[in-house]
């Protein structure tokens, strides 16, 4: 504990130190940028190790390499929003009033929703001052359809894209004869659940929806009573699309009920969650994600993620996809020499780049939606390079699908400012 | 069925029991110092961390004895030091030292643990299937919980019914006065009390720790159920806090595995309202769904019908 207040106290010296050192051989303003995420409460964990993610990126990638723009610095600044609709509502205004323009969020569909809306307005009140944001996790699909805006890009494959390659995998496995989704119930739960069923009807009409459940977010202590559900259902297998503390709790408790069955998932890894699943959760958990965990397929991305480890020995790169943001939006601006989210806004439609990874990724103008290779990993500790929470077990991709196969319609219908 | 039903029955038996844990201790402060302490549960994350901390060197059962010694030892001081000082200016200020407490609590755990899950375990000794019934196993650690927390009912209630310390402490929640003259040291009575209470908090999160998972969201989650029960059972009640306990552990838990919504009511009634309906979702809405707010909605009830609580003897 009192090693790691050190480090950590230490760590941030040494960021001050850097930023401060470029601060006077460049006495450039630096380039501001918002990361609203849950930094307190439940979902703490998450929003932490994603504001470390960025930092590092930003650090590692850009500034200590002279900045961006001609030796601009990025300056990450945290905003809480503790994961609550009303809360981002004031740190939006906050961000405002602090004249930052380009916001990172991720978790939790119903705020990148409220915060999609909010900006939206703002932007049509106030031309001149728009806000960017730069969604990097929330999957809800409305967010690129029907609730598509110009000033919201996703870079992660929204929930029907990522169910569509689950269920794939699922319906290949023929021991699977029924099925169970149990998810939390907001919108993103309910997609899952909807969409879930949706696919696996058409994939595999054999297979039987034993139960499809919804509990309040953040709210349950014990899934065990959900868990005696499932194991009565007689359920082959569970989706679910929970995450956080609803993820660790609802696995543990499958597994503590001594239920032997595969449990396919969005978000079952990192954060503490990977070393509390151990032993019990090997070869069980699956994950649907882009970018490859284990192996690792460039040593551009090894590299990055062994620096990240040297500086924060207990956390993962758990998003590559925040790195992936950050990289085009840097990109957007040194290609239009501009930190103006329109500018950028128009520089990241249809914008093709090459990840860390090594894969060319692809942002769709029509509704600014990411496109790039989708894979299922397993939880194990074997063939594992980097693991998770150094627990020795972490992530081994096993099934891969190319960007071109994740390509799906949209309903969009952008409302594109004029200026 | 049955399974099922046996199933939800031990479930809400073990969460019931556990609760009970938290609200014993709560609901005697309660009564003593006639202030709710809203700090409660962040006693108990404490307990599940500081557990989890010793686990990693020490094992599991050197956890189970000394992390509820520490945190009983902290509320004490907490006490001896803070409530007592604030007692003076009256119970809101109580209430809101002990508000302010939960807070400090909880942002010191995020800052010495940080804020991820922590990987705290069960023993394993108590690693295998008590029984299989119908194909579901009952891990012993959950009969383990059991154990601790009836015995944890048993001891406390006899103390506080046979025992000469249990005599003054009664005397004491009713006639501080009285028993101040008789020679009694009532602040030191006051200060056990909350240590004891604490620790039991204490106790229950190292219990817990291993099954509800250890992260900083788990005071959250259990907090405001606790002050339900110890509303519902009656304030300052013990045998109430107890009842009211497994009463909710056993709603939520039956009302999880139930299959039950409104749209069975409403086929029932022979009524339907059309998918696009604005209150769509309120005839839609299913029993599980909605388990974990019944609580709070036998709260309401208790309140309107029965104000004292079950057992609480305040008069009005």
């Amino acid at each position: 504990m009192k090693n790691k207040y050190i480090t950590n106290k230490f760590n941030g010296l040494l960021i001050c130190a850097l930023l401060s050192l470029g601060g006077i051989s460049q006495a450039q303003e630096p380039v501001r940028i918002a990361f609203m995420d849950p930094l307190s409460g439940t979902f703490a964990s998450i929003g932490t190790s994603g504001l470390k993610q960025i930092q590092f990126a930003a650090d590692y990638l850009f500034n200590s390499r002279g900045g961006i723009l001609g030796g601009r610095m990025i300056e990450i600044v945290a905003l809480d929003n503790k994961q609550s609709p009303t809360e981002t509502q004031l740190q939006f205004r906050r961000a405002v009033s602090d004249g930052l323009q380009i916001i990172f969020q991720g978790n939790s569909s119903a705020v990148a929703n409220t915060l999609s809306t909010t900006i939206s307005r703002f932007n049509r009140r106030n031309p001149g001052k728009e806000v960017l944001q730069i969604n990097y996790s929330a999957v809800d699909p409305i967010l690129t359809e029907d609730n598509c805006s110009f000033w919201h890009f996703r870079f992660d494959a929204h929930a029907v894209m990522k169910l569509d390659v689950l269920t794939d995998f699922i319906a290949m496995n023929e021991d699977i004869k029924s099925m169970y989704i149990i998810g939390q119930d907001y919108s993103f739960g309910h997609v899952v659940a909807d969409t879930a069923i949706r696919f696996l009807n058409e994939k595999r009409p054999d297979i039987e929806i034993v139960g499809s459940e919804f509990h309040p977010i953040g709210q349950v202590k014990d899934f065990t009573p959900y868990v005696t559900k499932i194991v009565s259902s007689g359920a082959d297998a569970v989706i679910t699309g929970n995450f956080g503390a609803d993820m660790v709790s609802l696995a543990r408790s499958i597994i503590d009920s001594g239920l032997d069955i595969p449990i396919y998932t969005f978000y079952a890894a990192y954060d503490g969650i990977t070393a509390t699943l151990g032993e019990d959760g090997k070869g069980r958990i699956h994950l649907i994600h882009n970018e490859t965990s284990n192996p690792i397929p460039t040593q551009e991305r090894k590299e990055f993620i062994r620096a990240f480890k040297a500086k924060n020995p207990n956390n993962d790169v758990t998003q590559p996809r925040l790195t992936n943001a950050l990289s085009m939006v840097v990109a957007a601006m040194e290609k239009t020499q501009s930190t103006d989210p329109y500018d950028i806004a128009l520089a990241l439609e249809d914008m093709r780049f090459t990840t860390l990874g090594g894969e060319e990724i692809w942002m769709r103008g029509e509704d600014h939606q990411i496109f790039q290779s989708l894979h299922i990993s397993v939880h194990t500790d074997e063939g594992v390079e980097f693991d998770a929470d150094n627990s020795g077990f972490g992530l081994r991709s096993i099934y891969h699908v190319p960007a071109e196969e994740t390509i799906v319609e949209t309903s969009c219908q952008m409302r594109r400012p004029r200026r | 069925m049955l399974e099922v039903f046996i199933f939800a029955t031990l479930n809400g038996v073990v969460t019931g029991l556990l609760l009970f844990m938290l609200a014993s201790g709560l609901t005697l402060i309660f009564s003593m110092m006639g202030v709710l302490n809203f700090a409660h549960a962040s006693f108990y994350m404490l307990g599940a961390y500081f557990a989890y901390s010793i686990s990693l060197t020490m094992g599991f059962w050197l956890g189970l004895i000394f992390a509820p010694l520490i945190v009983g030892v902290i509320g004490a001081m907490v006490e001896r030091y803070g409530l007592r000082r604030v007692h003076k200016s009256g119970h809101v200020a109580e209430l809101v030292f002990t508000f302010g407490a939960a807070f400090l609590i909880e942002e010191s755990i995020q800052f010495f643990w940080g804020p991820d899950t922590k990987n705290y375990q069960s023993p394993d000794i108590l690693d295998f299937p008590l029984f299989i019934l119908f194909g579901q196993e009952f891990s012993a650690y959950r009969g383990f919980m059991i154990l601790i927390s009836m015995s944890i009912f048993i001891v406390l209630f006899r103390v506080l019914t046979r025992s000469r310390i249990g005599i003054i402490i009664q005397a004491a929640i009713t006639h501080p006065h009285t028993v101040s003259n008789l020679g009694h040291n009532v602040p030191l009575i006051f200060m056990g009390v909350f240590g004891v209470g604490t620790a039991l908090a204490g106790l229950a999160g190292v219990i817990a720790g291993p099954v509800l998972t250890t992260f900083p969201g788990m005071a959250v989650v259990l907090g405001s159920i606790v002050f339900v029960i110890v509303v519902i059972g009656g304030l300052g009640s013990l045998a109430g806090a107890f009842i009211a306990s497994l009463l909710i552990g056993l709603l939520q838990s039956y009302a999880i595995a139930s299959n039950v919504g409104m749209p069975d009511l409403l086929n029932l009634l022979g009524v339907s309202f059309a998918r696009d309906h604005p209150l769509n979702d309120l005839w839609t809405v299913t029993l599980p769904q909605i388990a974990p707010i019944l609580p709070f909605l036998l709260l309401v009830l208790v309140l309107i019908f029965r104000p004292t609580g079950l057992l609480g003897k305040r008069e009005e």
